[in-house]
């Protein structure tokens, strides 16, 4: 019961993250409906990753803050408003049939498959010495992803500081141009 | 499977945010919020009826745990989230300090 009302939360937090002017108050309204996620995270037995998404969500919340301060735009209504609105709506439409059919595929709530899951809740103490499966998933079973995510991680800051960096680097005698590169 | 229902509305907002939007601010919103949405669901799947964390204890008396597998997959993707949520951010900073302003339908001649 209280996962409904959860998701509604965040359902109308997502709302009004949309459709609000100002943005500020959007990021801030994004913010409530990471932290409700992370309670939701936290109903559904996965503590691990209810703790990580509360320290994503605050250190995003702070990164968009930072990018939207003092930087308003009005709304603009230009242009081919209703037929770009009924597109975006037929569009969304169709996703949203589609995915109900396929949902008849998937297990029932609450009853998930586990065929590999099973495995590792019975060995994964003797195998790994990890009292904690998710740990011994990603470190051990799993650690050529979590390898992978941190090379993500890794070319993703680099890309972060190279367009961020305002000046280039000086060369012998010349400077490079200041606002590109 | 109401819950799978609700889930996939809010991943539909996001996508409806990313798709009408004009705003950059407003479209790297409606990523985020998709990308709660596909967490959320795959954590959703795990989920097992009457289960618990999947630490183990001395004392533990119920068996059943939750499916450890999504949770550890979407540890990752959190993380990853992070990463190129800020990648987006700075290009969109960088827009801004070009240009002066976050919308799409202005952002047409080149500059520089």
């Amino acid at each position: 019961m209280e996962l409904y009302i959860l998701l509604g939360f965040m359902i109308l937090g997502a709302i009004i993250a949309i459709e609000i002017k100002d943005l500020l108050s959007s990021v801030v309204a994004v913010g409530a409906v990471g932290l409700g996620l992370s309670i939701m995270f936290l109903i559904l037995k996965a503590p691990d990753v209810a703790i990580t998404q509360l320290v994503v969500e605050i250190l995003a919340l702070i990164i968009l803050v930072r990018a939207t301060l003092k930087k308003d735009l009005p709304f603009s209504a230009s242009g081919r408003w209703f037929f770009n609105t009924i597109i975006t709506i037929c569009f969304v439409a169709l996703f949203l049939i589609v995915g109900m059919k396929c949902f008849k595929d998937l297990p029932g709530f609450g009853y998930p498959i586990m065929r590999i899951s099973s495995v590792y809740l019975k060995d994964g103490l003797s195998q790994t010495g990890a009292a904690n499966t998710v740990a011994s998933v990603i470190l051990d079973y799993r650690a050529y992803d979590t390898l992978g995510e941190a090379t993500v991680l890794f070319t993703a800051v680099i890309g972060v500081l190279a367009i961020v960096r305002r000046i280039g680097r000086k060369k012998q005698g010349k400077t490079i141009g200041e606002d590109d590169e | 499977m109401a819950l799978y229902i609700l889930c996939t509305i809010l991943f539909s907002l996001g996508l409806y945010c990313i798709l009408r939007k004009r705003n950059i601010i407003k479209i790297i919103i409606g990523v985020i919020i998709a990308e709660y949405a596909v967490n959320l669901f795959f954590v959703l799947i795990g989920y097992r009826v009457e289960g618990r964390a999947p630490i183990h204890a001395p004392d533990q008396k119920i068996l059943n745990m939750v499916d450890p597998l999504p949770q550890a997959i979407v540890l990752t993707a959190i993380v990853i989230g992070l990463a190129t949520t800020a990648l987006l951010i700075a290009i969109a900073m960088r827009i801004y300090e070009k240009y002066g302003t976050f919308d799409i339908t202005k952002i047409k001649e080149l500059k520089g």
